[in-house]
């Protein structure tokens, strides 16, 4: 028989916590939900629109009741549980149901704190927590003119803003002199209450209320100071409180919420908490994102997978007040040893401030213009080094030589036909009405259903200010460790260290140690460790062509009318007639309807049938040609100018030492494509600063530059070193190869890699560590003693001839 | 009725590999699982055509090489939240031999 789940409150943490669990197990239990309110579950973040009047209670259902029944979970609403029975381990309800449980999973979430005034529960005082509030809210807005909102902190305003909407006359009432001072500083709380007042807020500032009027319906609040106000409907927002009773009630160790461990079990280990009603490492949380890590955490443990920790949260917020961009995370008000960093602009109406200590971020406020606080958020969390840019890190992401989509700074401000995908096509309207319908909280939701982002990923940040911007605090911003794939729990720099340090030699090996959870792995985590494992054993490793891409399995471009293209590699860029006339020559045997040069120095062949492919590949290695990788997660070109030889200007043999470069790197595996360059004087006609390695040669020497792009987002160079010979460019060269091949994440060029890893950290190793450089050249080496086995020559003669050849039908 | 023709080994197709083989009226792809059942799928994937042959296979599914939609070998149907249809056509793997419904 299976075990029977009982999950006590229907709310977001909860069937967050089911969603997840059934994803890893769907028949691992007979479950049964319980909820005091008579809605199915509904997204509790989007009540101030509703409030607004921007939706519906049907458009914030977020699991309607067929999904209950699909999912084969019993529902009861709009009946609470009273009472837990540890002892023979049944939960009672209200009406007097009686289900025994083998794991219960308590997510009771928290209550509106009523400050106990008199008269504080006259009729016409309310919190603003549930459904049932905001339609209390709306009747007396179309009876009453004047209400009051108690508490100005992020509900209070959200609560007064649509009361505003409604059409009443709103009074905000706060205990402190600035609003929100739990995410706001002095500076960009002014700023908002400066704007909420000019669309017609009022406010009480330093207010502390002594009594609620009124005799059977409010009529108005009194204060300490002895003033009075007059209201016909009173709205306590002053904070929450997690809901406790019932635990308590049972025997539950709690204090504000209750207690639990790193896997969401309170003392009780049959017993789970997630969510507002929890009280983890001495805190307590109130907004979504934290809860749907809990929710992770718990589903993990319960499908008893058991692996999975939560370590506590940092979060965030933005308030979701139409037209008002705020954004705050951390530790936004300096402490001694602090510095703090400004951006102030009066007339564009922005502000944005962040905490720094030892060059990380510890915290950040945005008025204004808040689109890199999902950025500024990233950084807080991985406590990224941010010396690097810290001179234009106000100025935001796109500042950092982002010439793709960086520009578009104000994502609330595009119309909904704005293009945000150019790969797929998907406009912004597209984009928020799949988070809305879809219930949507993550990226990789948003991918899987609107294709937005999931192409090239230029769009990623557009994408995530959308999410972000459509669900204000709901959004789920992506964990600072992500997981490898949907196969597994363990990130990228997990697998490569347990590959490494248990020297897993084999795919098998790799999956079974770190516990995969599909059988044969997928199309995303199946390429990455059959690189990983050629990166670290190229001695004993053998390459699995069916965990290949099917360019690198083929050696060439797939193209969408499935044919493919050839590039034959031409070293430096540089060929002969006799090169030419071959090309030429098989051009024409073949049929060859286009050719093209490369923006790297190459002939690019298009429209090769794939069965053409192993005989083409013949005629091209008689004529001395290897193929170019031009299909791989590989080292593709090195591009040249000139040089000494022939321009006027030229210092250096540039063409010479790019032959040399490519004959060095050709052939070897990358965890994406690797672009070399070699200008031959500063004038850099080989464009050599925006490629993985570039050289620049100067009359003294050779500057040696490293983590450039050229594609979606351009970024120029970090300048590496400067060396004086051409054996050093070499060594440098293929020891910085060897580090980025060896400990970048796969589909992770050296552009966002070296960000991530910091210029500083590669540095110390390749130049600050002379042996340890040394030893990565000679891996470099080493490796390359098997991977420049030409593929296109082993296929010539006959290796996976099966892949070529189409089968024939016998009778 | 159709009739069973042989087309190959089971050896002939790698493990978590493709075959194609050409019929009157298109491409057919056979695919080998790692539990070495074979399953056949028209060689088009139902969002822009893309030839599933050439994708990789995992589980009972093949992820298109063009856009990634994943389509499932025994039903011909992309995973959710994509939508369409390939056709399936009948395969049985005896003593070693593969054949096909066409």
């Amino acid at each position: 028989m299976k075990e029977r789940l009982v999950l006590v409150g229907n709310g977001m943490a909860g069937i967050r916590t089911l969603e997840e669990l059934l994803k890893l197990d769907p028949d691992a239990y007979e479950i049964t939900v319980f909820g005091a309110e008579p809605w199915p579950n509904y997204n509790r973040i989007m009540l101030s629109p509703v409030l607004a009047g921007e939706k519906t209670v049907d458009d914030i259902i977020l699991n309607d009741r067929e999904w209950y029944e699909r999912n084969g979970i019993t529902l009861h609403t709009g009946d609470p549980v009273v009472e837990i029975d540890r002892v023979s381990r049944k939960v009672v309800s209200r009406s007097g149901l009686e289900v025994p449980y083998d794991r219960l999973l308590l997510a009771t979430g928290s209550d509106p704190f009523i400050i106990p005034v008199p008269g504080s529960d006259l009729p016409g005082v309310v919190g603003f927590r549930d459904i049932a509030d905001v339609e209390a809210m709306l009747e007396a807005a179309k009876k009453y003119r004047k209400a009051a909102v108690i508490g100005g902190g992020l509900l209070g305003l959200e609560a007064a803003n649509g009361l505003m909407a409604n059409g009443m006359d709103v009074t905000v009432v706060h205990l402190m002199d600035i609003l929100m001072e739990r995410q706001l500083d002095r500076t960009a709380a002014q700023m908002l209450k400066k704007s909420l007042e000019a669309r017609g807020m009022k406010f009480l500032m330093e207010a502390q209320t002594a009594e609620v009027l009124g005799e059977e319906q409010v009529t108005g609040l009194k204060f300490a100071d002895g003033s009075e106000l007059e209201a016909d409907l009173v709205v306590m927002a002053v904070g929450i409180r997690p809901n406790v009773e019932l635990a308590q009630k049972a025997g539950l160790y709690c204090e504000r919420g209750v207690v639990v461990n790193d896997t969401m079990q309170t003392y009780d280990p049959r017993i789970y908490a997630v969510g507002e009603c929890v009280q983890h490492r001495g805190r307590t949380y109130g907004l979504v994102a934290p809860l749907f890590e809990q929710a992770k955490v718990a589903a993990n443990h319960l499908a008893r997978i058991g692996i999975a920790r939560y370590e506590g949260s940092v979060t965030s917020t933005k308030l979701k007040v139409t037209g008002i961009d705020l954004f705050s995370a951390g530790e936004f008000n300096e402490s001694e040893g602090d510095e703090t960093l400004i951006l102030q602009d009066p007339a564009r109406n922005v502000y944005k401030k962040l905490v720094v200590r030892d060059n990380r971020i510890r915290g950040a406020v945005m008025y204004g213009d808040t689109i890199d606080g999902t950025w500024y958020f990233q950084l807080l969390r991985e406590g990224t080094d941010i010396s690097g840019f810290r001179s234009t890190i106000l100025f935001g992401q796109h500042d950092l030589g982002d010439a793709g989509h960086g520009d578009e700074t104000r994502v609330a401000a595009l119309s909904d036909d704005a293009e945000i995908c150019g790969c797929n096509g998907v406009t912004k309207g597209q984009i928020v009405d799949a988070i809305q319908t879809q219930g949507l909280f993550t990226l990789d939701e948003v991918r899987a259903h609107t294709k937005a982002s999931a192409s090239c990923g230029s769009c990623t940040g557009l994408v995530e200010a959308i999410l972000a911007s459509t669900v204000g605090e709901g959004y789920e911003a992506q964990p600072s460790k992500k997981p490898l794939c949907g196969c597994t729990e363990h990130s990228h720099d997990e697998v490569i260290q347990a590959i490494k340090e248990h020297e897993l030699k084999n795919m098998r090996a790799v999956m079974d140690f770190l516990e995969w959870k599909t059988p044969d792995g997928c199309a995303s985590c199946r390429p990455a460790l059959n690189y990983y494992l050629l990166a670290h054993w190229p001695e004993e490793y053998h390459d699995d062509p069916q965990s290949r891409f099917i360019n690198e399995r083929a050696h060439g471009n797939i193209q969408k009318d499935g044919t493919y293209s050839v590039v034959p590699r031409m070293f430096g860029g540089l060929c002969t007639p006799d090169q030419l006339r071959a090309i030429a020559e098989v051009a024409d045997k073949y049929h060859v309807p286009e050719m093209k040069v490369t923006g790297g120095q190459r002939i690019d062949l298009f429209g090769v049938k794939k069965e053409d492919l192993p005989a083409m590949w013949k005629d091209l290695t008689d004529a001395g040609f290897v193929s170019g990788h031009a299909y791989g997660k590989a080292m593709r070109t090195v591009k040249t100018c000139a040089g000494k030889k022939w321009c006027r200007f030229g210092t250096q043999d540039s063409t010479g030492l790019g032959v040399k470069l490519e004959e060095l790197t050709w052939g070897s595996w990358m965890p994406h494509k690797f672009k070399l360059a070699v200008s031959g004087c500063p004038r850099n006609c080989a464009e050599a600063t925006i490629k993985d390695f570039g050289v620049v040669c100067v009359d003294s020497g050779y500057e040696l530059h490293i983590g450039g792009n050229g594609g979606i987002k351009v970024r120029v160079t970090d300048l590496l070193c400067k060396v004086e010979t051409e054996e050093e460019v070499l060594e440098y060269c293929g020891a910085f190869t060897q580090m980025y091949r060896e400990e970048a994440h796969y589909l992770e060029r050296t552009a966002p890699w070296v960000e991530r890893v910091g210029l500083s950290y590669i540095k110390s190793r390749i130049l600050e560590d002379e042996e340890g450089r040394r030893a990565l050249y000679e891996r470099f080496k080493l490796g390359q003693k098997y991977a420049q086995v030409d593929p296109w020559k082993e296929r010539a003669e006959g290796k996976h001839a099966h892949e070529f050849r189409p089968l024939k039908l016998s009778a | 009725m159709n009739d069973w023709k042989e087309v190959a080994n089971l050896e002939e197709i790698p493990r978590l590999g493709s075959r194609v083989v050409e019929v009157e009226d298109g491409t057919i792809a056979l695919f080998r699982t790692s539990d070495d059942q074979v399953f056949a799928l028209r060689d088009a994937c139902p969002h822009k055509q893309g030839p599933l042959s050439q994708g990789i296979v995992a589980g009972h599914t093949v992820t298109c090489p063009l856009h990634n939609w994943k389509i499932d070998l025994e039903s011909g149907e992309a995973l959710a939240p994509d939508e369409g249809c390939t056709n399936v056509y009948s395969v049985k793997v005896e003593s070693g031999r593969v054949y096909l419904q066409i």
